[in-house]
């Protein structure tokens, strides 16, 4: 019973929170890395993109809502999310023809291209500021969830408790899909065949007959894609605000890179890498141990490895060590 | 013409020594910088009671009194200092209503008060560190200090059957200082605090904040932080996680905002924020609708009280020098005597002159503690079917 109960504890303060933000955080680093591998360049820009393409969702979701449409118990902004989705697509390819062609076209290094991202971003940012404004909103509608910490407590008769979100389940389950699919899309398909070929080596790439403008158009638009539906998760778990989802670049960009930079599936386990780092290391075990523990053993203290203000410092840490052990990533990425 | 030359001096003397009577006050505030919208109607105010007062033409037998404005800024100490430095010695003021932001009112106290033996009240410097300065009896604050909110709620605390809580603050000096003040009150009381932990303001997620509150525990958890901001991220992740259930909320949480967001979900959940059921409040904003000040701005009651404490001080000694008048404050603020509201200073300038005793209560209940601030008066609210409700006044 109290390793049911200790378990119990984990799952609900380590495992769930940390399952869902490595989801939220894994497709954003997927859409990052996809630039990275196929276009060369860190893409500073997509954080405001998942905060563009969450804010196109969050408008559709209202009009949604406006018309009385509904999916019962799940969030409204799944049935908006295309068209977010689609408006996000059609921003960022607009984007690449007016900015990154440009510079494409001319072969600038990639450290230009890094800057003129930084550039997009700045625009991308106040645009988003201009549009929905700089608060703190809630999309979230439906049943907010699954079951609740109390009616877990009465079904098990356990001492701890666990409080399942349709958000966290909504989060698993696309995440689940979308990595399924893409991983098929890359290996299997002729697009995705030709997207790998660009990226191994380009100019044999174009020997055999692969136009460029095509497959730099699909990572544009996989990109926007991924990157909208990693915000619009993200939104519905927390809360959307700007300011957050800038911020949000850190953890998308140490994920990518821990996984190695430009390899999708070295993204997807960075993003849970950094999750679970983030949430472990600052976890208080004393609960925990409290279960597992004779009485006269359990500890006095919090049984804490680092106190939560330096949450933020981990995914710093967690980069620099696999930088200085692995530079080119868990999964041999492109070394940057 | 001897006799005509005596004559004329000692009628200069007279007409000089008449003059001498006539005393000026300082307005020192932030008529500039971040609190400048704040300031106007509280001078205002002060104004108020120095104009009721020499309406009642019973001050220091018919002594008038006129009032000078300086400014403070708020964030420039050097400014400060020489504005409350032109008050003293070029404008010759008898006392210093002011400063009104902590910082100022630091800078001028050490700086300028204490050398040069001036009494300053401030209504609004609210900063615990005020309490600690040496003043020599010659400063006082119609505002509590943030520390005092601390022993407040700890004592609620206690008083609700919490007897061990965690606690998460905002990660500023406002949240540093208000947590560890109700941490050193709550365990001075015997409770049990299991964890103080800061939060970041303006974060999309929380769940290792709470994670670690909840490991520590606790009958509740204290949130001192803002609303609008952490300290509702907090709460949705506490209340997710089935973490706590019962939350303790300084006067920071207390936003519209919170109730709408979490309505019926904080049943049980309490706190404190400041607030009086005096009468002297009501009738105070009264007198200020009628003389066209903002009534619901804040600090009013406070600036009335501490012009016309400075007053009536220097009526109980019978003279406007700060050296005499400083030790009469004390006594005119606190009991005994007859209780002092608004609109009554004409009454309490009698007594005063009669030899009597009186107990100033003014618009913001004031009564002093420790070497002169308020006490402050601070409603306890619980949370009932998602609303609000004051249970009682401390």
């Amino acid at each position: 019973m109290d390793l049911l109960n200790a378990f119990v504890a984990f799952s609900n303060y380590v495992l769930l929170p940390s399952i869902t933000y490595g989801s939220q955080l894994a497709l954003g680093a997927l859409g990052a890395t996809l630039v990275y591998g196929i276009l060369r360049f860190s893409n500073f820009a997509h954080g405001d993109t998942m905060a563009f393409g969450t804010m196109a969702t969050i408008l559709a979701t209202w009009g949604l809502q406006a018309m009385g449409v509904s999916l019962g118990p799940l969030p409204t902004a799944l049935l908006a999310l295309p068209v977010g989705i689609l408006v996000t697509i059609g921003f960022v390819l607009a984007t690449d023809r007016l900015v990154y062609r440009h510079y494409r076209t001319r072969k600038v290094n990639s450290l230009t291209l890094v800057m003129v991202s930084l550039g997009v971003m700045f625009v991308m940012n106040g645009l988003v500021r201009i549009i929905i404004g700089v608060d703190d909103r809630q999309f979230a509608d439906g049943a907010r969830f699954i079951f609740t910490a109390a009616q877990f407590r009465e079904w098990t008769g356990l001492q701890e408790s666990l409080g399942l979100r349709t958000t966290q389940l909504v989060t698993v389950i696309l995440t689940g899909l979308v990595v399924a699919w893409l991983h098929w899309f890359l290996q299997r398909t002729r697009t995705g065949k030709s997207m790998r070929a660009f990226s191994d080596n380009e100019n044999l790439a174009l020997l055999s007959g692969i136009d460029p403008e095509r497959v730099v158009a699909i990572v544009w638009i996989l990109s926007a894609a991924l990157a909208t539906l990693a915000g619009v998760l993200y939104g519905l778990d927390k809360s959307f605000r700007p300011f957050t989802y800038f911020q949000l670049l850190l953890p998308v960009f140490a994920a990518a890179v821990v996984g190695g930079f430009g390899n999708p599936l070295g993204a997807v386990a960075g993003g849970f890498i950094v999750a679970f780092s983030e949430v472990f290391v600052t976890y208080s075990f004393k609960k925990i141990l409290g279960y597992l523990l004779p009485a006269d053993w359990q500890p006095e203290g919090l049984a804490q490895l680092l106190t939560t203000d330096y949450k933020v410092a981990v995914s710093f840490a967690v980069l620099v060590l696999v930088l200085l052990f692995r530079p080119t990533g868990i999964f041999r990425g492109k070394s940057a | 013409m001897k006799k005509l030359l005596i004559a004329t001096v000692s009628s200069l003397v007279l007409i000089t020594a008449a003059q001498a009577e006539d005393i000026k006050i300082g307005i020192e505030m932030g008529f500039t910088g971040p609190i400048e919208t704040l300031t106007p109607p509280m001078a205002a105010a002060a104004e108020l009671a120095v104009k009721e007062v020499n309406d009642s033409g019973l001050f220091l037998d018919g002594t008038k009194i006129s009032t000078v404005r300086g400014d403070e800024t708020c964030i420039d100490a050097g400014a400060a200092t020489a504005a409350a430095e032109r008050l003293i010695t070029s404008d010759g003021v008898s006392g210093i209503v002011g400063p009104t932001c902590s910082g100022a009112t630091s800078a001028v106290l050490t700086n300028v008060a204490i050398p040069n033996g001036m009494v300053l009240i401030s209504p609004s410097a609210t900063s615990p560190g005020l309490s600690t300065v040496e003043s020599n009896g010659l400063f006082y604050r119609t505002a509590p200090s943030d520390a005092r909110e601390g022993e407040i709620l700890a004592q609620i605390m206690i008083d609700n059957g919490v007897k061990s809580a965690a606690i998460t603050y905002t990660n500023n000096d406002y949240g540093k200082g208000i947590a560890s003040s109700i941490q050193e009150s709550f365990e001075k009381l015997g409770g049990k605090v299991t964890l103080s932990a800061p939060h970041e303001d303006g974060k999309g997620d929380y769940s290792a904040e709470v994670g670690a509150l909840a490991s520590a525990g606790g009958d509740g958890l204290v949130v001192a932080g803002y609303a609008d901001q952490g300290g509702a991220g907090i709460i949705q992740t506490a209340l997710d996680t089935g973490a706590f259930s019962k939350f303790i909320f300084p006067n920071g949480m207390w936003g519209e905002s919170l109730l709408n967001k979490f309505g019926s979900q904080l049943d049980g959940s309490f706190g404190d924020r400041p607030g009086s059921d005096s009468p002297g409040a009501a009738k105070l904003k009264e007198m200020a609708e009628a003389a066209g000040i903002d009534s619901n701005a804040t600090f009013v009651a406070e600036t009335y009280d501490a012009a016309a404490i400075m007053l009536l001080a220097m009526q109980a000694a019978g003279s406007a020098k700060p050296a005499d008048y400083k030790t009469k404050i004390m006594d005119v603020v606190n009991a005994p005597g007859e209780k002092i509201y608004p609109g009554e200073l004409a009454k309490a300038l009698q007594i005063l002159k009669d030899g009597g005793d009186i107990d100033y209560v003014g618009g913001s209940d004031v009564e002093f503690i420790g070497k002169g601030e308020s006490a402050g008066s601070y409603a306890e609210i619980v949370v009932e079917n998602g609303a609000m409700k004051v249970v009682k006044y401390h």
